[in-house]
Order: structure tokens, then sequence, then C-alpha cells
């Protein structure tokens, strides 16, 4: 694959402030992309952007130097986001979940047995997700996350309610992902540790 | 072409531009008006079934005109606005809506006023224009409502063009099913089609053509604040007010 | 990456997944579909307490009564459509998915009438019972509301989608659809009553018809497009 995503010259305007302006980036496969930047900053912005949620000021975003705009459904199906709102149905379980996710979206041929294991999940499969703990769902996000075959993660705050063991496995993931040759954008505001190429923009 | 359009939709050049318009629209159309008010009160004859109370008309067909044109422009604008993100094109809705509103509800009262006589009440439901020129004001307020709800301003003139297009297609539908209804219950009009003189046919044209005129400077009046609020953050806002004209 | 061997699955199983989601959702909250029912059947209970029971005047305004009884019951159990997918982030997963938004909030707008619509659509007979309906003219009745609540459920996702995350969304919603309604309510309530009177009632129906269908091609995109605006 030789997915990469850039954009150029993006400016965003939410209500009466300026988010962002003139703002560039380049990501190739195996790199992550890191937004820092404090709470307000537009992180989240940013991130809806990219995913074509909200319309730019100025600026495109390219998947393989195409506009994005033009090729809107094939994007969508090269990314996966895991949003600050996980956007798991707190009715269904987490079977029932993921198998509605997994209509939609191509899927990895990994057993996803193997994924709820490593992910700490296998006994909550049968309840409804409502009566899981936050770090829980977030958990059964991240399942989501690793069941698409997608190249590109968009990774909103992806530490939030989970322990240190939590952070590290999103670590982990995220670092198996990059040498798979998959790509991160992720938001955060605390230190990554991960050793592949980074590329940071500052908000 | 294009250039020209852009700079059209520049809201400095437009601001000035609709200053300078603004007479243009407004001394031909209080003319007109005036001639035609003259003309339909005293010029022409009595209707001799109706006597004078169908002098109402020359207010009324004018009125029902516009508050069908004004949806028209919303739509219109809402769509140039959707497809083309042109700001100003969203500014017309919203200057246009309560202007539509407006002449829907003038439409409605002349045109109870008019029925007054010949129905012995002053609503009937069985009249099909009116029916449908009332529904046309609960869209409007619709419009309008939507607009107000939201307090993004982009994001209110993108919902809006919204709802204007799925609006003038429902007027469409609103009319045929209206008139099939009221031939159903034996509705009657007080309209008669084909049947003007020339001498009252001349006026109404007169006073359509006055009411758009007046109608045209009334909208950049209104799109003229418009674009000030909307521009209240920039640079030219802010030198127009501290200039010594203050902001004429 | 080893994924290119796997195809993206295609629309119409996209479509099924959202519809069975939801309707296994309203499984679990059966309260949503039956909250609907109830007010139908309580408007339709409250008309002859309001005016008397005289079978004369129940027969001739049944047929009214009962479309808007169904046409408001419609209305109250749409503001929930997008409700709950705006609140817990599904909204925002629909908006990233690889498949089209108009299929998806087709698919919502079928799960929704599936649930609403159509339960609605079987119980009128009974209520129209209750109004000396003929049931000859039941038929009718039913058909009318079967292309009517496709097409209100349709219209009304369009506001729906243009409401959701407003706080006065209720409100709201019934003043931006009931104006865009009223032509289903008319020809629905007429064509029943022209039935209930021995005439020809079939302009009505085939009206409903060219509606609905209309509503099932256009109404998803401009659904698809309100929902992307309401979300920016």
């Amino acid at each position: 694959m030789t997915a990469k995503l850039s954009a150029n010259n993006l400016t965003l305007i939410r209500g009466e402030s300026c988010l962002f302006q003139g703002l560039e980036f380049a990501l190739n496969p195996g790199e992550l992309l890191l937004l820092e930047g404090q709470n307000g900053s537009g992180k989240t912005s940013l991130m809806r952007a990219i995913a074509g949620m909200l319309s730019l000021e100025s600026g495109e975003i390219f998947w393989n130097d195409m506009p994005v705009s033009g090729q809107r459904q094939e994007f969508h199906g090269a990314l996966v986001w895991l949003a600050h709102r996980t956007g798991l149905k707190g009715d269904l379980t987490l079977v029932e979940n993921l198998r509605f996710e997994g209509s939609l979206r191509r899927q990895a041929k990994t057993d996803p047995e193997v994924i709820y294991e490593r992910l700490g999940i296998t006994r909550l499969k049968r309840l409804a997700l409502r009566s899981l703990s936050a770090g829980q769902q977030r958990r059964v996000a991240l399942a989501r996350m690793l069941m698409a075959a997608v190249p590109l993660w968009l990774m909103d705050e992806p530490f939030t309610n989970l322990d240190r063991e939590g952070r590290q496995l999103v670590m982990d993931l995220t670092q198996e992902h990059l040498e798979r040759g998959g790509m991160c954008v992720m938001a955060a505001h605390q230190d990554i540790k991960i050793a592949s190429p980074i590329v940071r923009v500052r908000l | 072409m294009w250039k020209f359009f852009h700079q059209m939709a520049s809201p400095p050049y437009f601001y000035r531009l609709a200053a300078t318009l603004i007479p243009w629209f407004a001394i031909p159309g209080l003319i007109l008006i005036a001639y035609g008010a003259y003309a339909g009160l005293f010029l022409v004859s009595m209707d001799y079934q109706q006597g004078d109370a169908f002098r109402i008309i020359y207010v009324h067909v004018p009125s029902a005109y516009l508050s069908m044109m004004a949806y028209m422009m919303m739509a219109v604008g809402g769509g140039i606005g959707l497809i083309w993100r042109l700001k100003l094109a969203h500014a017309v809705g919203a200057a246009a809506a309560p202007l539509g509103a407006a002449f829907t509800f003038l439409a409605l009262v002349t045109g109870s006023i008019w029925g007054r006589p010949m129905w012995g009440t002053w609503w009937e439901w069985g009249d099909p224009r009116l029916t449908s020129e009332l529904i046309l004001l609960f869209l409007y307020f619709g419009y309008m409502a939507l607009r107000s709800s939201i307090d993004d301003t982009a994001k209110a003139d993108k919902a809006s063009a919204v709802l204007a297009l799925v609006g003038v297609v429902n007027v469409v539908i609103v009319h045929f099913s209206v008139e099939w209804w009221s031939s159903l219950h034996q509705g009657q009009t007080v309209f008669k089609k084909g049947t003007m003189d020339a001498d009252m046919r001349i006026p109404l044209f007169a006073m359509l053509i006055g009411f758009s005129f007046v109608f045209g400077a009334m909208l950049l009046r209104r799109l003229r604040t418009e674009v000030l609020f909307r521009e209240r953050r920039t640079r030219w806002v802010r030198e127009l007010v501290l200039s010594p004209e203050g902001g004429k | 990456m080893d994924s290119s061997n796997l195809q993206q699955p295609g629309i119409f199983a996209g479509l099924l997944a959202i519809i069975r989601r939801d309707l296994l959702l309203a499984w679990k909250r059966p309260g949503d579909v039956l909250n609907p029912l109830f007010f139908f059947a309580m408007v339709c209970t409250l008309f002859p307490l309001a005016v008397g029971p005289s079978a004369e005047q129940l027969t001739f305004s049944g047929p009214g009564v009962l479309w808007v009884a169904a046409l408001l019951s419609t209305l109250l159990s749409l503001n929930s459509l997008f409700m709950s997918d705006y609140e817990d982030g599904s909204l925002d997963q629909m908006l990233v998915s690889p498949q089209p938004l108009p299929v998806l909030a087709l698919g919502k707008t079928i799960a929704h009438w599936l649930i609403s619509g159509f339960p609605l659509v079987l119980i009128s007979p009974l209520l129209a019972m209750t109004y000396r309906m003929p049931s000859a003219v039941m038929g009718i009745l039913m058909l009318t509301l079967l292309l009517g609540t496709i097409s209100l459920s349709l219209l009304g996702s369009i506001g729906a989608a243009l409401t959701v995350g407003l706080h006065r969304g209720t409100a709201l919603l019934s003043l931006l659809i009931l104006p865009l309604a009223m032509p289903i309510l008319l020809l629905g309530a007429n064509t029943v009553s022209l039935a209930a009177a021995n005439d020809v009632y079939g302009t009505g129906i085939w009206a409903l018809g060219a509606y609905a269908i209309a509503s099932i091609s256009l109404a998803p995109y401009a659904t698809a497009a309100a929902l992307r605006i309401s979300n920016e």
C-alpha cells in the first residue's frame, strides 16, 4: 500500500475563533502523526476535519495524493476512528455491537477471540455494554478498531479512562500497527513512548 | 464572468453596491405603487359582481406573488450557498425570510378582507389559495425558527438551506393537493380566471412591478444589515464603523 | 497490510445491518415501540369524549381523526430517531463509515417505520371499528396509512436530522415537519372519507403512492446532508 495522508494550508474557524491557520502535514506508512496542544486548542476539531466531518475554511486533505472530498467513501473505508464518545450502544452486548460494525467495514482475518483475549474483555462478551465500566467500554472500542482491516487509525485521546496497563497496551498496539505499515493520527496531551517515526503538529 | 460574481459576493463590495442600488429600486417602485393605487382605486370601474371589494386585489395579488417569490429566493439562495459555498447567497435567505413571511401575512389578511363580503365570514377553509398561503406562512415560521435556534451562523445557513429546498418541493405539492381537496368539497375561490379587462390589468401590473421593486429595496437594506452583522469581526467593518461617515 | 484481498461489505449489507441493529435496540426497549401506539389510541379516544358519542358524527369524522392521530403519533416518535445516536457517538461513526450516509439514513428510517409506523397501521382497524367504519373502508384506511406513514417517516427523518442536538428539539421538529406533512394528511384522510361515502377515491391512493416513492428516493439524501450539517 502506498497510502499517504497529507494536508496543505488548512484553516478552520469555529464560531468566532480561528483554531488553526495554514496548517500542513504529510504522513507516510509507518508514521505517527501526533497532535499536541492544550484542551480546547482544536485537536479534536482537526481530527474531525481529517475525517471529513468539518468543512474547512481553506485547504485540502489528500489521501493517495487525491483530495479526500472527491473520494469520501474510499477514504472512510481506509480509516477507523476511535472517538472520545465510543459510539457503541449501551443496550447491546459487546458481540452485537461489534457484529454491527463488522457489516459496515472491511474486517481483519484475525480471530475475534484472539483480540478479545488480548484486550482482556473475553469474559464480558455477553454483557450489555452499559453495565461495563468506562475503561472496559474503551477496550471494546479498541477491539472494534483492531478488527477493522484499515491502514489509518484516528485516535482521539485514546488513553482516557484507561489504567496504566491499558495505556501501555494502547501504545503496544499502535506500535505494532505502525510496524505493519499502518498509520496513526493521535491526539494526546501526555508523553507517548513509541519507537516509530513521529510527525508532530503543535496546535 | 466568474470574477464578476466573486467580486459581487465580496462583502465590502456588495455592502457599497447595495447602498447605491437601493434608491434605484425604491424610487421607481414607489412611483409605480402610487400610480397603481390611484388607478386601482379611482380609474378602474366597479366590478358588477363584487362592487368595490375587488379593488383589494391590487394589494392582495402582489403580496401573494411576493410571498412565493421570497420562498423561491430562499431556496435558490440556499442551493447556491450549499453548492458554491457562497456566504452571501445564504445571507439572502436569512434576509428574505421575514419579508416573505410579512407578505404572506399581508396576502392572508387582504384575502380574508376580500372574501368577507363574498363568503359572509372572515375565513373560508374551502378557498384553496388562502389555505395554501396559510401553509406557506407556517413554512416560513419553521424556517425562521430553525435559523434562530442554531447559534453558529454557518451551520444555521446550511441547515435552513436544506429545509428551504425540501420546502420548495413541498410548496408545489401543497398547491396541487389543496386544489384537489377543495374541488372535492365544492370550495370556491373569489379569483376568476381570465376575465380581467385591460384597464383593470394595467394598474395590476404596475402594482406587481412596483411591489417587486420595493421588495428588492427592502431586501437589499436587510442584506446590508445582515452582511454587516456577519462580518462584524472583520477589519473592513471596524474601519467602516470608525470612519468619519460612521458606516454610511 | 494483507487486507487488499478482503472485500468491503456492500451497501445492502450495511442497510440490513443498521435495520437489524435498530430493531434489536427496540426489542430491548419495548417502550419505544409501545408509547407511540398508546398515544395513537389515546388521541383517538379523546375525540369521542370531546364531541359526544353520536354515531353519525363519529362515522363522519373518523377518517380525519384517525389520520391526525397517526400524524401526531409519528411525529412524537421521530424526535428520538437520531437522538441516542447523537448522544453516544454512533452518529459520528456513521459519518465516517465507508457506507454511503444516505443508505444508513434510509436504514434507520426503515427501522423507525417498522417500529412505529407499521404497528400503527396494524392496529388502526381496531380503532376505526369504534368509529363505526365499515370493514370495506378499513382496507382503504390501512392502505392510505401504510403509504402515508412511510412518507411521514422519511419526511420526518429530514426534520429529525436538522434538529438533532438542538435544545428545543421536539417543538421545533413539529414546527418544521407539520407544514410539510399537511399534503399527506390531506390526501390520506380525504381518500378514506371518499371511500366511506362510496365515491371515487383512486386519485388519492395514486398520489400517496407517488409521494411515498418520491420520498424513498429523495429524502435519504436530504437527511444525510442534514446529518452532516447538524454534526459539524
